[in-house]
């Protein structure tokens, strides 16, 4: 938490505020690449290439940035955020299994980088009050993807 | 379409240490003065949480910006075992010279794992309690041949 309030310092974007809301979804995914061996797919992904797979209990931070609207004082609706994201995530990826249910997770190994990659893309265009400014997806406790704001690096989603 | 975002992966470790806070240059009293409780000739220990956050492309092949099965056993085998229910002050080399706060700690695990080889090292952060975190994400401004 402390890394984003000092790298937005460092943006010069400290008149903004930040909101974020939390999403929990649950959902089952394997890692495995048809163009390797069975044997590679295996030394590569360890225990995540099971073919039967196995899941998480995801939990998603989402960061929107802006100024308070002077008449109503929020940067945006809220409310209007949840259902933002029980429509573009939970109703995609909860309960399902993100091999096969997900159509923008097709062709990609489904990790914690390209889920994240793939929710901020699905979100960044539909934020329209305040800019979306972090998407944090927590794979567990001890694992978590960020992606922000800017300085791409060249990443494709 | 805008631009992509940036995108990094952070995992945390854990483990057990004792130090002392203790600087050979001020006096005693000084030492008392400033570490308190810290000071303690016996020393004290905590559970330290640690947080490697790295950066870079993601592998379309993998998905992966650094893969675990990399990065734990380079974790485990650069920061863990070294420090995990060890003495910092006694049993890493850095710390018979400087005193072993989380500050410098956070120093001394990044320069431990900088050299990672798959991705980009962006910053270490620790837990010393779950009241006290300190980071350190390097110094990026500086060009690599002037670093220590």
């Amino acid at each position: 938490m402390l890394g984003s309030v000092r790298s937005a310092y460092a943006r010069g974007e400290d008149d903004m505020i930040r909101i974020t809301r939390k999403l929990e979804f649950s959902a089952a995914h394997f890692y495995h690449n048809p163009d390797f061996s069975a044997e590679e797919n295996r030394r590569i992904f360890g225990k995540c290439n099971n073919p039967h797979g196995h899941g998480h209990n995801y939990v998603l931070e989402v960061t929107v940035a802006g100024e308070p609207d002077p008449t109503t004082g929020m940067v945006l609706d809220l409310k209007e955020l949840k259902e933002l994201l029980q429509r573009e995530v939970a109703d995609r990826m909860d309960h399902r299994h993100l091999n096969y249910e997900v159509p923008e997770l097709a062709g990609k190994i489904p990790t914690c980088e390209n889920i994240a990659l793939v929710i901020w893309n699905l979100l960044e265009p539909k934020i329209t009050r305040g800019k979306l400014d972090r998407v944090r997806l927590y794979e567990s406790n001890d694992l978590f993807a960020d992606c922000t704001a800017g300085h791409a690096n060249g990443n494709r989603a | 379409m805008t631009a992509s975002p940036r995108i990094s992966l952070t995992r945390r470790y854990r483990f057990a240490a004792s130090h002392r806070l203790h600087c050979s240059t001020l006096s005693p009293e000084e030492n008392r003065r400033l570490y308190d409780k810290c000071n303690n000739p016996y020393g004290h220990g905590h559970n330290y949480v640690l947080e490697v956050t790295v950066s870079g492309l993601v592998d379309q092949q993998t998905g992966m910006i650094a893969n675990l099965g990399e990065l734990d056993p380079f974790v485990e085998r650069e920061v863990i075992e070294p420090f995990d229910q060890r003495y910092l002050n006694e049993e890493v080399p850095n710390f018979r010279d400087n005193v072993p706060t989380t500050e410098n700690l956070c120093r001394e695990v990044y320069r431990r794992l900088k050299s990672f080889p798959s991705a980009r090292l962006e910053r270490v952060r620790i837990e010393e309690t779950s009241k006290n975190s300190f980071e350190f994400a390097g110094d990026t401004e500086m060009p690599d041949a002037h670093r220590q």
